[in-house]
């Protein structure tokens, strides 16, 4: 049983990393069960994905302070949502940084100090530079991939389970790209304790 | 039999599918949008864009009479649009089944408001089927068409954001069953003059009576006794949230919420001192439950907007139930907030943008210049009411900007208190939108001879629901290719005498345009043309600040392209994030941007 949230910006790709997750989860045998956001809030706005599974799920919805896994795809985005990570959850966070407009045109202040405030709460705390680590694999948007790699070491999901899932889910082309991005993250991240 | 995990708008077209459903019809909106590309991707099924809902339905109505199983999907104000063609359908019946598919958008994720549909089901009396995940999405869609065969009678089938963009476990075979029924004229029931009509509206009726004996039926109304003392009656995505917030609760979950399983719930009610419901949005089954003269709380402790989640349904009736009960909440309550974590309120808000390079930015750019008073419609360009274009002064629905220019220019006009706006007012629309509901005003502007300025924001696609296509873009969701409406024509064709087509990219020329079609007495259409730069980007261009000419004035900043930032007392431009779209370059003044190209 477990609730990944995936925080981050309309157009990063988290809606299809929140799929390949679940799709992994599905090949498990458990009941899963995901929440999306489609629409207008994608054109750049804030874009949050859950993705819960165990053996019997009811809510598509993740509740406040509940969740196992906090995956931020943006540092901001990872602080917004950081309310609904558990006390004994993990937070896998994206070193990137994004300026909402608000930010660009001087209304609002980007938080200094975002991953360190993340780290004060969620012991633990992966950091990678996602983009960075898939760029060097091929292509910077598979940097879900990378994120997802990271998280994987904490889940008992065989490699066969992960790869078959990124061939399902994302585009023929791409996927031997996400794959290189998801080792690169895997590789990452510092193994649990 | 397969076992996958689908969305809910996936598997009503796969239920769809399986169903023998032969005939779909939908105009794009969120939640809704899949329904329909999904079912278009299968094979032996017509699936169109219609123009709009309305048109949309009324596909539908004929192609059941004309005996092929139908499905029309639409988000709930699409609803509004096909209310005409709904109210008298149920008089009709059917032939093959029925299916409208109406998606509500409680917490309105990518709506203008949020209207509870369940009350369309009352007014036009047909039965109306709520899944609660998409298995029942699946079942459901194939029950509807059943039992619209069965009864003679459209169905409708709700779901909501949650429900259609959620992914569950569905398992299915991927069977499909034939559904080919004879035509056969029968005029006095489907021509709807007065004297057949008032024959049919009795047959309506009595066909509810009816219909409240399926909604009793076990599959339909499920009965999940725990508890003996609290009893919860829900339906849809709200039975997830009451099953989580209160796992030891008994609980009634309504497959059918119209009309009411009287029995079922008098049955269910009678084993608890009170009853309590879980329903977003209004109370519906709150109030049928309610006139059985059962005692039942819902809205007086759970909120009536917005949208529902498992902590909130538990936090509004914790307290309330063991006050009745003595039985304490079993739920989830979160801890108070750690101090580490700062309040939503202290940081940035990051509202959705229009994308860099975006064609509407241009043409906002240019309307602010011209002081104009803009009635705005339904599209990503109304994401321009934010600062700092802050160009919109109103908005309502789908095509409602025309009407609304000509009622606007007419107050302006007969005024002394806002005479200095007469002659302002300008119009935007988006491509797809005008189409579906601008061009009958338009009509009206001509014919009744208003000084106002329309501009057609033609992006060549429906962007904001995913890229749809459209009776301009000249290609079907078939994916044929076909006539493509030319707007140009069509204007001109209704009376239009000057309709002139300006690119946004080009801020002088659309700034002047706009200038002179502003103050030239008579209705007159711009047709502001460039495609979603979301399609098509401008390859291997770009553009970066030099430092030594910029000010630091900031005028490059009032486009609000979310490529342009201020670092320090100077712009600059995220590369990764430019298209080369130019439009930085021609506002500013000391001519500080300059245009780089990727291959050197």
């Amino acid at each position: 049983m477990a609730d990944v949230l995936l925080a981050g910006v309309g157009g990063q790709g988290n809606v299809l990393s929140a799929r390949v997750l679940a799709q992994a989860a599905l090949s498990m045998g458990y009941d899963v069960k995901t929440s999306e956001v489609h629409g207008m809030a994608q054109r750049g706005g804030s874009v949050v994905c859950m993705v819960r599974w165990g053996e019997k799920v009811h809510s598509p919805l993740i509740e406040v302070a509940k969740a196992d896994f906090l995956l931020a795809f943006e540092l901001l985005e990872g602080l917004r949502f950081l309310r609904f990570l558990g006390g004994e959850g993990t937070a896998i966070v994206n070193d990137y940084r994004l300026d909402p407009l608000p930010v660009l045109r001087g209304d609002a202040v980007y938080p200094e100090g975002a991953m360190e405030v993340i780290r004060s709460y969620a012991a633990g705390t992966v950091e990678l530079d996602a983009r960075e680590l898939a760029a060097q694999a091929g292509d910077p948007r598979a940097a879900g991939s990378c994120i997802l790699g990271a998280l994987s070491v904490f889940l008992d999901f065989p490699a066969g389970v992960w790869e078959e899932s990124i061939r399902l889910s994302v585009p023929p082309r791409a996927v031997e790209v996400n794959l290189g991005a998801f080792e690169a993250g895997r590789k990452a991240g510092p193994h649990p304790a | 039999m397969k076992r996958a995990l689908l969305s809910g708008n996936e598997a009503i077209a796969l239920g769809a599918w399986c169903a023998g459903v032969r005939v779909g019809a939908a105009y794009p909106g969120t939640p809704s949008t899949e329904i329909l590309e999904e079912l278009a991707a299968r094979p032996d099924v017509y699936c169109e864009w219609a123009p709009n809902e309305k048109v949309a339905l009324e596909v539908g109505i004929g192609s059941c009479l004309g005996g092929a199983r139908s499905l029309v999907a639409m988000k709930h104000v699409g609803l509004n649009v096909a209310a005409d063609p709904w109210m008298t359908l149920p008089y009709i019946g059917v032939n093959a089944g029925l299916v409208l598919v109406v998606a509500d958008d409680p917490g309105m994720h990518s709506s203008q408001n949020e209207q509870d549909s369940r009350y369309y089901a009352r007014m036009s009396k047909v039965p109306m089927l709520e899944p609660a995940d998409s298995q029942e999405c699946l079942d459901m869609v194939r029950a509807a068409l059943e039992l619209s065969e069965r009864y003679d009678t459209p169905v409708l089938l709700r779901v909501e954001t949650r429900i259609s963009h959620s992914r569950t476990v569905v398992e299915y075979r991927e069977e499909r069953v034939g559904a080919d029924l004879p035509y056969e004229k029968d005029a006095v029931k489907r021509v709807m003059i007065p004297g057949h009509a008032r024959l049919r509206h009795p047959v309506v009726i009595a066909r509810l009576e009816e219909l409240e004996r399926e909604a009793e039926s076990p599959s339909m109304s499920v009965v999940e006794m725990r508890s003996s003392r609290v009893g919860i009656v829900t339906s849809g995505v709200c039975y997830q949230y009451a099953r989580e917030a209160f796992p030891e609760a008994s609980i009634l979950k309504l497959g059918c919420v119209y009309p009411l399983p009287r029995k079922a719930i008098r049955e269910f009610a009678s084993h608890f001192r009170r009853v309590y419901v879980v329903e977003e949005l209004e109370p519906f089954l709150e109030e049928g439950i309610k006139a059985l003269g059962i005692d039942v709380v819902g809205k007086a402790r759970i909120p009536r907007d917005g949208e529902l989640d498992p902590t909130l349904v538990g936090e509004s009736l914790a307290e309330l139930i063991e006050m009745d009960t003595g039985v304490k909440h079993g739920g989830w309550s979160p801890p108070a907030p750690h101090a580490a974590i700062p309040a939503e309120s202290e940081l940035p808000g990051r509202p959705p943008v229009m994308c860099p390079g975006c064609p509407h930015r241009g043409l906002f750019y240019a309307l602010n210049r011209n002081k104009a008073v803009v009635s705005s419609d339904i599209g990503c360009y109304t994401l321009s009411v934010l600062p700092p274009l802050a160009g919109i002064d109103c908005q309502v629905c789908m095509g409602a900007s025309v009407g609304m220019a000509l009622g606007m220019e007419r107050a302006f006009a007969t005024s002394e208190a806002n005479a200095e706006k007469a002659g302002r007012v300008v119009c935007v629309l988006g491509d797809s939108t005008f189409i579906h509901g601008g061009i009958t005003g338009l009509i009206d502007m001509v014919y009744n001879r208003t000084v106002s300025t329309i501009i057609i924001l033609d992006n060549r696609t429906t962007a904001m629901t995913g890229f749809q296509d459209h009776p301009g873009t000249g290609r079907t969701l078939m994916g044929e290719d076909t006539h493509a409406l030319d707007l140009v024509e069509l204007c001109r064709a209704v009376g239009v005498e000057s309709v002139r087509v300006v690119d946004p990219w080009e801020l002088e020329e659309m700034e002047a345009v706009i200038r002179e079609e502003m103050e030239a007495p008579r209705t007159s259409v711009i047709v502001s043309r460039r495609s979603c730069v979301l399609r098509e980007r401008r390859a291997g261009v770009f553009y970066r600040v030099d430092e030594e000419e910029c000010t630091g004035c900031k005028r490059c900043l009032r486009l609000g392209c979310p490529a342009l930032v201020m670092r320090g007392e100077r712009a600059e431009v995220q590369q990764d994030l430019c298209v080369g779209c130019s439009m930085c370059a021609q506002v500013c003044r000391p001519g500080a941007l300059r245009e780089v190209r990727a291959d050197g």
